[in-house]
C-alpha cells in the first residue's frame, strides 16, 4: 500500500480525527475576538494547508481558469463566490483531481503535490460533496459511509461503523440514523450523510459545491450550524456558491471569482453586499429587480383550470390530490412547496406528460383532459423544465436545432422534406433581440454552454414564440444574479403582455417578488392559496413541511 | 483518419486470429486468404458475386441503423428478412398472372409489408412500455424461419418438386430483373436507393430531426410534444420493411422460390455492419462490401479448401467480439 509519507500511518488516525489540535482551539479562544481569529489560526501554524498557485485551464470554448492564486487557511470557512461560468467549479475539481490543471501548482502543508485523481485529493484528505450526490439509494446510511472509508476491513463490522457514525454525528449536529436507508431520507438528511462520509474517511478540507442550492430554508441554516462547528474543530471549508445573502451568514473569508479570475478576497468584516456584488460584476452592478406593479385583465376564460385533479403516485413520490386551481391570463401564480411535493406532476399535468387519473383539466376554456402533449405545446403552452440540460434540450445538438426542435411545423418545407434553417436563425436572433439577451454561437452544443446560456437559450425558444402559459419550473436555479435577474424580468414581461405564468420555485424571495397569487403544496395537496400581502415566510415555511397550525 | 485505421486494426487482428483457427484446421490460411482475394475481387464474376452478396447485408444495415437513431435496437433484421419473403412469395403464387411491370411494385410493396409488420409488433410493444424492443426482435427472430418453415413443408409446398421443402417457382414475372450475364438484380438500385433515403431522411428532414432529438434526450423530446410512441412505431415498421424488401430480393431475384432457412445470418450480419459503421452510410457502404468478400470468400473455401461455410462464422464472430472490445476501450479513454 502506497502511504506518502506525510499521511502518516495507522497509528495516528485517532489523533488526527480532530484535524485542529485540542491546543489550537485553545488558542483561538485564548484570542478571543472573531474577526482577527483566522489571521491568528494562520500564523500560529505553518502557513495555509492548501495553496493553489497560478492555477490555469482551458476548456475548448473557453478559458474557465486563467493564473489563480488562492489560499485556504486551517479552521475557515472560505467562500469562492462568483457568476455561473466564473471558474469556481473548475477550480475546485482541479482540487479534487476531477480536472488537471494545464499550469500551476498545487501545495498541501507545504509540500507540492500532484493530483491526478480524486483517488489522490483523498490520500491528501481533501473531499467534496457535490451538487448532485454520489449516494447508493438502496443502501443504508452505514453502508455507503462504509463503502468510501479508506481502509474497510474485509468483514466490516457494522456495529463499529455505527458507532463512528454516532460519534461524529453527535458532535457535529449531523444526526442521521445509520440504520436507515438513503432513498427514504430527505435531501437535507442525504447531504448530512455525505458530510458524514468525508469526515469518517477523515478529510480535513471539505468542498461544498452549491450546497444549498437542495436544500429548504430551515436546512440551510442548519448546514450553516454544522460548518461552523466543523471549522470550530480546525475543519478547512470551501463553500461555493453565487448567493450573497449565504456568503455573508457563514463565510470567514471571501473570495470572488470573475471571468476564470480572482477578482479579489475579503475577510467578513470588510466584505458587504455592495463590496461583493462590485467585485463580481466589476463597474455593471445588476440593476435591482423592480417589478411592475400587477396588471391583471379579469379575463371571461382563464388559462388553466384544474378541477379535482388526481395523479397516480410515482413510486415513493406523493401524486397529485384532488387539486383545483384556477390560472387567468396575466397573473403569475407561484408554487411554494419543498421538492417531491408533486410539483413536477403538476407541471407535467399540465403540459399533458402526464394523465389525470381523476379530475378535468381545462386549458382556454377547452376540455383539455386528453390532449396530448403536442396538442397542448401547439395551443401556446410552453414550459421552462427543471433541468435544462436533462428535459429541456438535446445536449449534442446545436442551440440551432434546439431551437428549431420547439416548433418544427414552423420550419418545415416541401411538407417537412426540408428545413428552413435560415428561418429559424432568423427566429433565435430576433427572440433572443427581443428578450434583450445577447445571442451565444449559434453552432455550439447545448452541453457546452455554461448553465446561464442554457437557460438563456430555453427562455429565448419558449417564450420567444409568444406562448399564451407558460409553466416554469425553478427557472432561476444554480443562475448567477445577473441570469437569474434578466429571467425574472422575462417572466414579468410576458406576464404584462397577457401570459399566464405558473412560477413552480424554492426560492422565497423569487416567489414573493413575482407571484401575483401563491399556493403551497405539500404532499400532492394544495395547503394553502393565498396573495402574497397575506402570509409571512414563517407560514409558508411551516406549510412546506407540514409543521405548525398553518392558519397562525 | 484514426477510424480509417481502426478498421484496418480491426481487420488485421481479425484475419490472423481467423488464420490461426485454419491453421488449426489443418488448412493453410496464406492460401486460403489468396484464393478469397483472388477469387472474389480478381475475376468479375467473382466481383459481381460478392456485389450479389452485399444487397442484403446493405439493406439490413440500414434496417438496424434507421432505429437506432431513436436509440433503438433493433435485433430482428433476421427475422423481418423472412417475413418480407414470405408476404412476398405468398403474392408470388397467388396472383400469378400480372405482367412483370406490376409485378416487381406489387413484391416491392409485399415485401416492406411483411418485414415492417413483424416489426411493428415489436414497435407497438415498446411504444407501450410492455416489452423493450431489444428482447422482443430478437425473440421474433425465431418465429418467422418457424412460419416459413410451416408453409413451405405444408401449404405452399411445390408438388413438383416433393423432396425438397420448397414453395413452386416464381412465375416469371415476379422475379426482379438482373444484370444480364450476372446475377446482379434490381435489389442493388433498391439498397442504394434507400441507403441515400435514409441519409437523406435522417439529415435533412424535419422528422429526422425529430429522431434524433428523441435519441439524443427522449425527456426533452416528450415535453417538446414529439409524440415518441408514434415514431417508435412508424420507425421500427419502415426498418422492418427496409429488413423485408432484402428478404424479398433474395428470393424473387436469387431463388425464384421460398425455401426454408434460405438466409445464411445476413439479418444479424447486417447488425454487426451498422454498429462497425456507427450508422454512417458510407460506412455501411464499406462494410457491407467488405463483408461481402467474407461471404463470398466462405463458400470458395468451402469448394478449395474443404473448410465448412459455416467456418465463415466464426471469422464474423471474431470481428465482432474485436469491434466490441475496441468500443469499450475507446470509451474509458474518453471518460
Amino acid at each position: 500500500m502506497a502511504v506518502k509519507p506525510h499521511d502518516g500511518g495507522e497509528e495516528d488516525r485517532s489523533v488526527r480525527r480532530r484535524p485542529g489540535s485540542s491546543a489550537q482551539t485553545a488558542s483561538w479562544l485564548d484570542s478571543g475576538g472573531m474577526p482577527n481569529r483566522t489571521d491568528k489560526v494562520a500564523s500560529a501554524d505553518r502557513g495555509p494547508l492548501v495553496s493553489l498557485r497560478g492555477i490555469s485551464k482551458g476548456f475548448p470554448n473557453v478559458q474557465a481558469n486563467d493564473a489563480v492564486d488562492l489560499d485556504l487557511l486551517r479552521g475557515e470557512i472560505h467562500a469562492l463566490l462568483g457568476e455561473n461560468g466564473a471558474g469556481k467549479s473548475t477550480l475546485m475539481k482541479i482540487l479534487y483531481g476531477f480536472y488537471r490543471a494545464d499550469k500551476g501548482e498545487i501545495v498541501v502543508d507545504g509540500e507540492r503535490e500532484t493530483i491526478r485523481s480524486p483517488l489522490d485529493a483523498r490520500r491528501l484528505r481533501i473531499g467534496m460533496v457535490f451538487q448532485t450526490f454520489t449516494l447508493i439509494p438502496a443502501l443504508s446510511v452505514a453502508e455507503n459511509i462504509a463503502l468510501y472509508l479508506p481502509h474497510l476491513p474485509a468483514i466490516p463490522s457494522r456495529a463499529q461503523i455505527a458507532g463512528q457514525i454516532r460519534e461524529v454525528s453527535a458532535r457535529y449536529g449531523l444526526e442521521v440514523n445509520p440504520e436507515a436507508t438513503v432513498r427514504d431520507l430527505c435531501i437535507g438528511d442525504q447531504q448530512k450523510v455525505e458530510v458524514l462520509k468525508l469526515l469518517l474517511a477523515d478529510a480535513r478540507v471539505l468542498i461544498f459545491d452549491e450546497a444549498t442550492r437542495v436544500l429548504a430554508p430551515h436546512e440551510i441554516e442548519c448546514l450553516f450550524e454544522v460548518l461552523r462547528r466543523l471549522r470550530d474543530d480546525g475543519y478547512s471549508i470551501v463553500f461555493i456558491t453565487h448567493k450573497l445573502r449565504e456568503v455573508l451568514a457563514c463565510a470567514d473569508r471571501i473570495t470572488v471569482m470573475r471571468r476564470g479570475r480572482i477578482a479579489g478576497t475579503l475577510s467578513r468584516c470588510e466584505a458587504t453586499e455592495r463590496a461583493l456584488v462590485l467585485l463580481m460584476f466589476e463597474a455593471s452592478a445588476p440593476a435591482e429587480v423592480r417589478l411592475a406593479p400587477r396588471r391583471r385583465t379579469e379575463s371571461a376564460t382563464p388559462s388553466l383550470e384544474l378541477q379535482g385533479v388526481f395523479t397516480r403516485a410515482r413510486s415513493r413520490q406523493a401524486g397529485l390530490e384532488e387539486i383545483d386551481l384556477v390560472l387567468h391570463p396575466g397573473e403569475i401564480l407561484g408554487v411554494a412547496g419543498v421538492s417531491g411535493n408533486a410539483q413536477r406532476e403538476l407541471g407535467d399535468v399540465i403540459l399533458g406528460l402526464l394523465p389525470c387519473a381523476a379530475g378535468r383539466k381545462l386549458l382556454f376554456g377547452e376540455d383539455a383532459t386528453r390532449w396530448s402533449a403536442g396538442r397542448i405545446r401547439r395551443r401556446g403552452v410552453g414550459f421552462v423544465p427543471e433541468e435544462p440540460l436533462a428535459m429541456g434540450v438535446v445536449p449534442w445538438m446545436t442551440v440551432l436545432q434546439n431551437a428549431a426542435l420547439g416548433d418544427l411545423e414552423k420550419y418545415s418545407r416541401c411538407g417537412g422534406l426540408a428545413l428552413d434553417w435560415s428561418a429559424v436563425r432568423a427566429d433565435v436572433e430576433r427572440s433572443y433581440g427581443a428578450l434583450g439577451l445577447s445571442a451565444p454561437g449559434l453552432h455550439t452544443p447545448a452541453k457546452a454552454l455554461s448553465g446561464g446560456n442554457l437557460q438563456r437559450a430555453i427562455l429565448a425558444r419558449e417564450l420567444g414564440r409568444l406562448p399564451r402559459l407558460v409553466v416554469a419550473s425553478y427557472p432561476t436555479r444554480g443562475l448567477d444574479v445577473v441570469s437569474a435577474t434578466s429571467a425574472r424580468r422575462l417572466l414579468t414581461t410576458i406576464r404584462d403582455s397577457g401570459a399566464s405564468v405558473l412560477l413552480i420555485s424554492e426560492d422565497l424571495d423569487e416567489l414573493y417578488s413575482l407571484s401575483d397569487r401563491l399556493i403551497v403544496l405539500f404532499e400532492g395537496r394544495i395547503a394553502r392559496t393565498a396573495l402574497p400581502a397575506e402570509i409571512t415566510r414563517e407560514e409558508i415555511g411551516h406549510l412546506m413541511t407540514g409543521t405548525g397550525c398553518g392558519h397562525a | 483518419m484514426r477510424a480509417v485505421l481502426r478498421y484496418v486494426l480491426i481487420l488485421v487482428i481479425a484475419l490472423l486470429a481467423y488464420g490461426a483457427v485454419l491453421l488449426m484446421a489443418g488448412k493453410d490460411p496464406v492460401k486460403a486468404y489468396g484464393d478469397i482475394v483472388n477469387f472474389t475481387l480478381g475475376t468479375p464474376y467473382g466481383l459481381s458475386e460478392v456485389i450479389v452478396r452485399m444487397i442484403p447485408l446493405l439493406l439490413t444495415a440500414v434496417a438496424v441503423a434507421l432505429p437506432s437513431r431513436l436509440g433503438l435496437i433493433n435485433v430482428g433484421g433476421e427475422g423481418q428478412l423472412y417475413m418480407g419473403a414470405w408476404l412476398a412469395t405468398w403474392g408470388a403464387i397467388t396472383f400469378t398472372a400480372l405482367p412483370a411491370i406490376a409485378f416487381v411494385p406489387l413484391l416491392i410493396v409485399l415485401g416492406f409489408v411483411g418485414g415492417g409488420s413483424w416489426a411493428a409488433v415489436a414497435g407497438l410493444l415498446r411504444a407501450k412500455g410492455w416489452v423493450n424492443e431489444t428482447i422482443s426482435t430478437l425473440l421474433l427472430n425465431y418465429v418467422a424461419p418457424l412460419i416459413v418453415g410451416y408453409f413451405v413443408y405444408g401449404a405452399w409446398r411445390s408438388a413438383e418438386s416433393s423432396a425438397f421443402p420448397q414453395s413452386p417457382a416464381f412465375p416469371a414475372a415476379a422475379r426482379l430483373p438482373s444484370l444480364p450475364g450476372t446475377r446482379i438484380h434490381l435489389g442493388l438500385l433498391l439498397a442504394l436507393g434507400v441507403l441515400v433515403l435514409y441519409w437523406f431522411g435522417v439529415q435533412r428532414t424535419k422528422w429526422g430531426l425529430r429522431m434524433r432529438a428523441i435519441g439524443g434526450n427522449p425527456e426533452a423530446a416528450r415535453r417538446l410534444g414529439i409524440p415518441l410512441g408514434w415514431y417508435i412505431v412508424v420507425v421500427l415498421f419502415v426498418a422492418g420493411g427496409i429488413a423485408g424488401l432484402a428478404g424479398m430480393a433474395e428470393v424473387s431475384a436469387l431463388h425464384g422460390r421460398l425455401r426454408s432457412g434460405f438466409s445464411p445470418g445476413y439479418g444479424f450480419v447486417g447488425f454487426m455492419i451498422s454498429w462497425l459503421a456507427g450508422g454512417s452510410p458510407l460506412g455501411m457502404l464499406l462494410m457491407s462490401f467488405l463483408l461481402a468478400v467474407i461471404f463470398a470468400g466462405g463458400s470458395l473455401l468451402q469448394l478449395t479448401q474443404g473448410v465448412p461455410f459455416a467456418a465463415v462464422n466464426v471469422l464474423m464472430a471474431l470481428i465482432l467480439f474485436i469491434v466490441l472490445a475496441q468500443l469499450r476501450f475507446g470509451r474509458r479513454r474518453k471518460a
